[in-house]
């Protein structure tokens, strides 16, 4: 602030700093616990750097408990439902921008409506029809489900809406047809909003719980974070250093993405406001 | 732009929209409304299937006795009127799950937004230096999985072992038994749910503060306003619209929290965590289907009406 003296803003710097190590620290010190022994993970008070580094966890982690397995679903099904926003949504979300149709109003209308409608609402009757076209324990009944999220529609519509018209009217007199006009004219200037949502979507379906959790009722189709909170209560409660392990295995890819995209991430998150 | 004013409606598109920009559009082997409809549809095809039917077919089967075993022969279902809603409000779990709930985001969001705006303020105003690594650590355990950082905070506030209470001895504090007892396995949960979101807030006030002209700082502080004059009757009311909307984002979260317990607490102890959510999806494993469809429709309705009632607080008054 403008009146603000020198102590003041040293104090806010050390407020904040105290606050920063608060936040951070649950993660270091969940990748520092993931190579130590039960034992020193038990001790009191705990201690920070391993005494004894170990990579039994890991070791463990991907031999007896199958986590490569679960490695691998969860990004067959990131990978696939982010294809799938990025292709749906902006091909919706640019004929909503830009062309007039008929039913266009109520179109946007209903989608946006259903844009707060919580993942608890819908999955009973959804886990009912998953089952009935026999998508159950498959990682199609993971994916499909996401495949068109309304929120992507938002995204893409208010990116196209930015852009200039003339654009759209100089493809028409030069003859392209629609459909190439959206590929060839739109589709390439719209990378920033596609990769901010294709970043934020990635996220959301490498970190979704409900659903997966629901669907993938056998090891086989489990995504990481439902077999960490199965592990996490069943049997494995207690190996604490196996769990860590889990947690740095299902938290690192994503802090990685994020570190080197977060700019993105955040402009994303400051102009949508939603995550 | 193109300067044909003639409109060829053609019999087989969909389009005679009378917009100057259909002009020409005899050329154009694709007319407008039918390639809109084109780009449309696998979103709409997608959409209908696993988004807008299970909403309908969620408040037909909330209606109705559908148990798992009714997978195989739906016609087995009774349609018995509002009966599950009157035995989800007379359920005791059902009835502690919602004042759990009430008390995870009465308590829960106005630490959560205080925290977020308290560091929005001191990033936007009060330093120079260190900004953007301030910003991306605070918002860092956001973009992780909340099973992820539930396992981790449940080794946190383990009573002997844990960091939390290791640091407040420090300090000469006692902590208690964080998620096992009643009392303290809530504020645990808060503890770390307010933790993890704050720095979705704390992004989306810092680009609401952009938009608080400083030259309303600078008269006011000419006139002699102290720091917390100006943020109390200048920076509050301007950043009235971006409240609205992260206390109205914040509280559909928070109304819907499912892992933290899950996780961490299993609901317990003495059902002290359960979650509305939670005790749904219980039910739901209990093959009580449409039991379970009623109590989602219930969260839902409160979701809208926690919404509305925010619209109308936030929105008028200054």
């Amino acid at each position: 602030m403008t009146g603000m003296n020198a102590r003041g803003r040293w104090l806010l710097y050390g407020v904040l700093t105290v606050l920063l190590v608060a936040v951070i620290s649950p993660f270091v010190w969940m990748i520092l616990g993931s190579f130590k022994t039960q034992g020193e993970l038990l001790q009191s008070p705990p201690t920070w750097w391993p005494h004894t580094a170990t990579l039994d966890n890991y070791t463990q982690l991907f031999s007896r408990l199958n986590f490569k397995q679960y490695f691998f679903n969860s990004t067959v099904v990131a990978v696939a439902v982010t294809a799938g926003n990025l292709l749906f949504c902006s091909m919706l979300g640019y004929a909503l921008a830009m062309l007039d149709f008929k039913g266009k109003k109520a179109l946007f209308g209903v989608v946006m409506g259903t844009l707060m409608i919580p993942g608890v609402v819908t999955f009973v009757p959804l886990f009912v029809l998953v089952a009935n076209i026999g998508l159950i324990d498959s990682l199609p009944g993971l994916i499909l489900p996401f495949l068109a999220a309304p929120f992507g529609v938002f995204l893409m519509r208010q990116f196209f809406l930015g852009l200039p018209r003339d654009l759209l009217d100089a493809g028409r007199v030069d003859g392209a047809g629609e459909l190439r006009i959206f590929r060839q004219i739109f589709l390439p200037l719209a990378g920033p909003a596609l990769s901010t949502l294709g970043i934020l979507t990635f996220l959301g379906s490498w970190n979704n719980f409900l659903w997966p959790l629901v669907v993938a009722q056998q090891e086989k189709t489990y995504t990481l974070p439902v077999a960490l909170a199965l592990y996490s209560t069943g049997q494995n409660s207690t190996q604490y250093g196996l769990l860590l392990a889990g947690a740095t295995v299902v938290v690192l890819p994503v802090l990685l993405v994020f570190l080197i995209f977060q700019r993105r991430v955040i402009e994303g998150i400051a102009t949508t406001g939603i995550k | 732009m193109s300067t044909t004013t003639e409109v060829t409606p053609r019999g087989e598109t969909g389009s005679t929209s009378p917009s100057p920009r259909a002009g020409g559009a005899g050329r154009r082997p694709l007319g407008e409304g039918r390639a809109a409809w084109m780009l449309a549809l696998p979103f709409c095809l997608l959409f209908l299937v696993f988004t807008a039917w299970p909403v309908v077919q969620s408040l037909f089967m909330s209606l109705t006795d559908t148990k798992s075993r009714d997978l195989r022969s739906p016609f087995s279902v009774n349609v018995i009127g509002f009966d599950n809603f009157t035995r989800a409000f007379a359920d005791p779990v059902f009835r502690k799950a919602a004042l759990n709930t009430a008390y995870f985001v009465v308590i829960g969001m106005p630490l959560t937004l205080g925290i977020a705006l308290a560091a929005a303020v001191a990033l936007d105003k009060g330093i120079t230096r260190f900004r953007s690594t301030f910003r991306l650590g605070f918002y860092t355990p956001v973009i992780t999985s909340i099973v992820a950082v539930a396992v981790v905070w449940r080794f946190l506030l383990q009573e002997e072992f844990g960091l939390i209470n290791t640091v407040l001895g420090w300090v000469g504090i006692t902590g208690p038994n964080w998620l096992g007892d009643p009392h303290w396995s809530m504020p645990g949960l808060i503890l770390m749910a307010s933790w993890r979101n704050f720095g979705t807030a704390m992004i989306i006030f810092l680009a609401g503060l952009q938009g608080v002209p400083y030259v309303l700082h600078e008269a006011a502080s000419i006139d002699g306003a102290g720091a917390w004059q100006r943020f109390r009757h200048i920076t509050l009311p301007m950043l009235r619209p971006t409240l609205l909307f992260v206390s109205v984002t914040t509280s559909i979260g928070y109304l819907q929290f499912f892992e933290e317990p899950f996780v961490m607490t299993n609901g317990g102890p003495l059902n002290s965590t359960i979650s509305m959510s939670m005790y749904t999806y219980k039910q739901f494993g209990f093959g009580n289907y449409g039991y379970a469809a009623s109590m989602s429709y219930i969260i839902f309705v409160v979701i809208a009406i926690v919404a509305a009632i925010q619209f109308r607080l936030l929105r008028d008054n200054t």
